[in-house]
């Protein structure tokens, strides 16, 4: 029987980078996918990154995780969004090389030391008591480890709809996990059903593209990775055409025949990724829906036209795709469909995403109820560094709100739940002028490293670039000038008598690392990499010492511990809805429970009262 | 950590009510309120006073040094006359300080932060903070009952569109949503700051209570005026003769009318002057009577004056007694009129001191004046563009915060709910 401190289960997003950052961290680690060619596929559309997304391949890849370094390596269009906003809420995206994506990742695997990859289906678990402590595959041998970590994806108990014909499958032309589900089952898990689509993939051969507006990408890429220096494969545009009157009257009059509309899916799905029924029907006024065409790969004649996944039959699809300018000939190569699957209720989770029921089990990525590679991918590293760490007996590695997306996000999956597939947004982060893409390796390389998650090659970089970054904000703060040396160079500013640092100066969103040079020329010697993230630093640092007190704040109500077998029935005069609330999220501590939806300060008083009287009494 | 302060008697009119004061700048703020502060655990009389030195209440001030108190920190108890108006004005005065309005439960909190509850006072805490959330429920229902609810939900659904439009334009710039919302962003927000400050002015009400409402009467020479104000105050507190413009200086009579503070002022008549003396005379009753909160015209019908009524000023006919014309009138020298003239006036002045609560009040105030000051922030950075649109979310967010005491919390779901619903998103 093979043994392994950590099995993996799934070779997606999560399952990838779940393994990855086992095996670094020096667990003997088993990745069990059922066919190798599986690994590392986009089962939806062929892109990487974007809002609150590309923050989360900067941190997975501060933390010398894998995402950001495939996804520049199969890049065949990069740009970075909101590049006329704030740098806080910039976020790089890339269009990938399907193929090149997965045999890139299929590559990093491969050669990663600690990291076996075996092929076959995992149908069950194998118990120690309530504990999970192996799997059994489906040609009966067996694999023991301590820890396990599940990433289903779309396959427990996938279901595929396309119009009413629907068949069990984990995507399109693979078979569901459905054996694995009944195991699920018996733990009793508080457990859901979630949805999501797809649109038709076209033949690129068959679109007429001199009719169609253009996307291209930047000029001069941003890449994902800290290590990256260039985007290495050649460079395309996407296509541009837009649905009309006549596609969404093709839609409208189809519409009972579609999955969703024909009342075949119990699933919910995500607001912000409706298919082409929904949008129609929701937004009936809006006479035209945006369309991108994006190539899934240099050799490759697929297309994946963003923005019309959907669930109707076959032949309404042909229809309505035929109706857009552009693709009046286009050959459907692979129908849309939706697909339904099973998760499990986050808050069942803690913040290691483990299951507090099921020692040893830990779950990543679409079963935690969330959509999206780069959402998968950050959990699969929380839950692959952990069952790591669990396995060989050291201490958890936990993410904090206030230092990362990933951080946000794992507390908001594992306090809150989910009511739709939950998506990263920068909204979501309350510190975000803090947590930006660009200081990525600043807020979580010192974590890799006190872990050893992180190899020599970026040690080397970041200790060379945290160097620089000190020495440049040294030089920035050592001198100040007063309002009449300042207004000499050219810059504008009040004659308010206060002596101000080039550091403060930068914070004036009209001032340029060039214009505080003439102040100091020995400025000019800071590299401009260095200077530009001075300058974002200096660009928030009034809005970063006012966070910096929230998050004192929530600090503080993180020190109270609260302990795990808490009683909150025994807590009177807090209201029966909240202690219902606070019974399933099971806060760890005060902090988590203040942001349960509905929280009262006075509620809080009295669960810090009943920590208090519990702590006397057994004193 | 913050310095609170709340009320720890029970709301309304009282003997005697305690406003407690704790955290690390309680002593600084005593200070600022009734000058050196007395040494722990002395019990001493001492004027409170405002901002302008003004007095506000004779009050026992005590003062417990941490961790020996309630709380564990430096606390500050003022014992005051137990009068609404009292301690509204000792809670604004408060309010103007480096400290802030108690959540429900605070004050527990920290005595439980600082272990200074025995065990069977935490046994009994829930008890304890439903009476504190409970006191303070119901007077926050009282201010946002009404149009003030209205209002508040309206700055509520403001606040979300605002934020959730700058939102949009950040999470999902590369949908088919508005680059530039600029304009609407700054409609939303604009909207909200003149209504915030105009609630902040409503804050005056509160003033007013203290300092007391000013009612004029103003008419013609010779109208009855000063008849009619001694009538109204029970006695002869006004010079009264026959011969027009009698009265040459402003006459001033503080009297209670029905529980609120009155100060009644007898004007000059007003005519073309005839001697220097009653010119200055009449010059300073136009301007009394204009700052005054209520004006009661003496005039015959269709008659004017140097100054013209207000929209809810009273306006009557003299001498009712002699009166056959039927007008509404009122008459000092006989009584007649003179009971619905009372009810009119405390009614009038009723509606315009009707805001004013106390302890939310002060809460609510204080949220407000922050907001204000963030949503002049917000406003700047909106207007300085989409490039400066991240900064313009953090002070909204920060103003939605401010606001959460008044409005209720706003989560990142309220926004989301807010786009979904507004644009058509998914690529």
């Amino acid at each position: 029987m093979k043994q392994f401190d950590v099995i993996v289960i799934g070779g997606g997003h999560a399952g990838c980078e779940a393994a990855h950052a086992a095996a670094r961290v020096g667990a003997r680690t088993a990745l069990v996918t059922m066919k190798k060619s599986g690994i590392g596929v986009m089962s939806c559309n062929p892109a990487i990154g974007g809002l609150g997304k590309g923050h989360l391949v900067r941190e997975i890849d501060a933390m010398d995780g894998i995402m950001g370094r495939v996804a520049d390596a199969s890049g065949i269009q990069f740009r970075l969004l909101n590049r006329r906003k704030g740098p806080a809420v910039q976020g790089p995206r890339a269009q990938s090389d399907r193929k090149i994506y997965r045999t890139e990742m299929l590559r990093l695997i491969e050669n990663t030391p600690n990291l076996d990859v075996i092929e076959g289906e995992v149908v069950d678990f194998k118990m120690q008591g309530d504990r999970v402590a192996g799997v059994t595959l489906a040609d009966g041998s067996e694999v023991v480890a301590r820890s396990v970590v599940l990433t289903t994806g779309t396959f427990l108990r996938g279901l595929i709809h396309i119009g009413d014909t629907s068949y069990a499958g984990g995507r399109m032309g693979d078979k569901a996990s459905t054996k694995l589900a009944d195991r699920m089952d018996s733990f009793g898990l508080p457990m859901g059903r979630l949805k999501t689509g797809t649109p038709p993939r076209l033949d690129v051969r068959t679109i007429a593209w001199d009719q169609l507006d253009v996307q291209d990408g930047d000029d001069d890429p941003v890449l994902f990775s800290f290590m990256s220096t260039s985007a290495p494969l050649r460079q395309v545009a996407c296509g541009v055409t837009h649905t009309n009157t006549r596609t969404h009257e093709i839609i409208r009059k189809n519409l009972e025949r579609s999955a969703m509309y024909g009342g075949h899916i119990e699933g919910v799905g995500p607001r912000y990724c409706p298919s082409i029924e929904d949008k129609i029907v929701r937004f009936a006024d809006k006479e035209s829906h945006q369309i991108f065409l994006e190539p899934e790969g240099l050799d490759d004649h697929t297309v994946y036209p963003n923005g019309i996944s959907t669930s109707l039959p076959q032949d309404v699809q042909v229809d309505y795709v035929q109706s857009i300018v552009g693709l009046e000939r286009a050959e459907i190569v692979q129908p849309g469909y939706a697909i339904e699957y099973d998760y499990v209720d986050p808050r069942a989770l803690n913040a290691e995403l483990t299951l507090e029921t099921v020692p040893g089990l830990y779950l990543a990525g679409q079963i935690n109820g969330t959509t999206g590679y780069e959402e998968a991918a950050a959990q699969g590293l929380v839950a692959g560094l952990n069952a790591a760490h669990a396995a060989l007996d050291r201490e958890v590695v936990h993410f904090r709100r206030d230092q990362s997306y990933i951080g946000v996000m794992i507390d908001d999956l594992t306090t809150r739940g989910v009511t739709e597939p939950y998506r990263m947004f920068t909204s979501r982060a309350e510190f975000r002028l803090s947590l930006r893409a660009d200081n990525a390796d600043q807020r979580l390389t010192p974590l890799g490293l006190s872990i050893g998650c992180v190899g020599e090659e970026r040690k080397a970089a970041f200790g060379e670039k945290s160097e620089a970054l000190t020495a440049g904000r040294d030089a920035l703060e050592s001198q100040s000038y007063t309002p009449k040396q300042i207004a000499a160079t050219g810059i504008r500013i009040n004659q308010d008598g206060t002596k101000r640092t080039p550091f403060q100066l930068l914070a004036f969103p009209d001032v340029t690392f060039p214009d505080v040079e003439r102040l100091d020329p020995a400025l000019e010697q800071i590299a401009p990499d260095i200077q530009e993230q001075l300058a974002r630093d200096a660009l928030y640092a009034n809005y970063i010492e006012r966070q910096r007190k929230d998050v004192e704040k929530m600090r503080r109500d993180e020190q109270h511990a609260i302990p795990k077998d808490f009683d909150y029935r025994a807590v009177t005069g807090l209201s029966a809805e909240l202690g219902g609330k606070l019974e399933r999220v099971r806060p760890t501590d005060l902090a988590q429970a203040g942001r349960i939806d509905g929280m009262t300060p006075a509620a809080l008083a009295l669960i810090l009262g009943r920590i208090r009287y519990l702590e006397k009494k057994s004193a | 950590m913050d310095t609170i302060f709340a009320l720890a008697t029970a709301q309304g009119r009282a003997g005697v009510a305690v406003v407690r004061v704790s955290g690390p700048a309680a002593f600084g703020c005593a200070e600022a309120l009734c000058g050196p502060v007395p040494r722990p655990r002395k019990a001493v009389v001492r004027e409170l006073k405002d901002g302008d030195g003004a007095v506000l209440d004779q009050a026992l001030v005590l003062t417990f040094r941490g961790p020996a108190s309630f709380t564990g920190e430096n606390v500050v108890e003022f014992h005051l006359h137990g009068s609404i108006a009292v301690v509204a004005a000792v809670l604004q005065r408060l309010g103007q300080l480096p400290c802030r309005v108690a959540e429900p439960g605070e004050f527990t909190r920290r005595a439980l932060e600082n272990d200074k509850m025995d065990l069977a006072q935490v046994e009994g805490l829930g008890d304890l903070i439903e009476a504190e959330t409970e006191a303070q429920r119901k007077q926050a229902l009282r201010t946002v009952s009404g149009a003030l609810g209205a209002r508040i939900e309206a700055w509520r659904s403001d606040m979300i569109r605002a934020a959730s439009l700058i939102e949009v334009t950040i999470d999902f710039a590369d949908e088919d949503v508005p680059v530039d919302v600029t304009p609407e962003v700054q409609q939303l927000l604009a909207r909200v700051r003149a209504d915030v400050a105009q609630e902040l002015n409503g804050f005056e009400a509160a003033e007013m209570i203290r300092s007391g409402l000013e009612v004029a009467i103003v008419g013609p020479p010779n109208a009855g005026k000063s008849t009619l104000l001694n009538a109204l105050a029970k006695r002869d507190a006004a010079i009264t003769s026959q011969r027009a413009g009698t009265t040459r200086d402003v006459i001033e009579v503080r009297m209670d009318l029905n529980g609120l503070p009155v100060t009644l002022l007898d004007t000059a008549g007003l005519r073309d002057g005839e001697d220097e003396v009653e010119v200055v005379g009449i010059q300073r009753a136009i301007e009394r009577a204009e700052a005054a909160d209520l004006r009661v015209f003496l005039v015959e019908p269709e008659e004017t004056l140097a100054i013209a009524p207000r929209r809810d000023d009273i306006v009557l006919a003299p001498k009712a007694d002699v009166r056959t014309d039927g007008a509404p009138a009122v008459s000092g020298k006989t009584g007649d009129g003179v009971p619905e003239l009372i009810a009119q006036i405390s009614d009038q002045l009723a509606q315009r001191t009707r805001g004013a609560g106390l302890i939310t009040h002060a809460r609510h105030r204080a949220a407000m004046a922050a907001a204000l000051h963030t949503l002049d922030d917000a406003l700047r950075f909106v207007g300085a563009g989409a490039e400066h649109y991240d900064i313009a979310a953090e002070e909204i967010r920060t103003a939605i915060r401010s606001l959460e005491a008044v409005v209720g919390r706003i989560d990142v779901e309220n926004l989301l709910d807010e786009i979904f619903s507004s644009f058509c998103l998914g690529k």
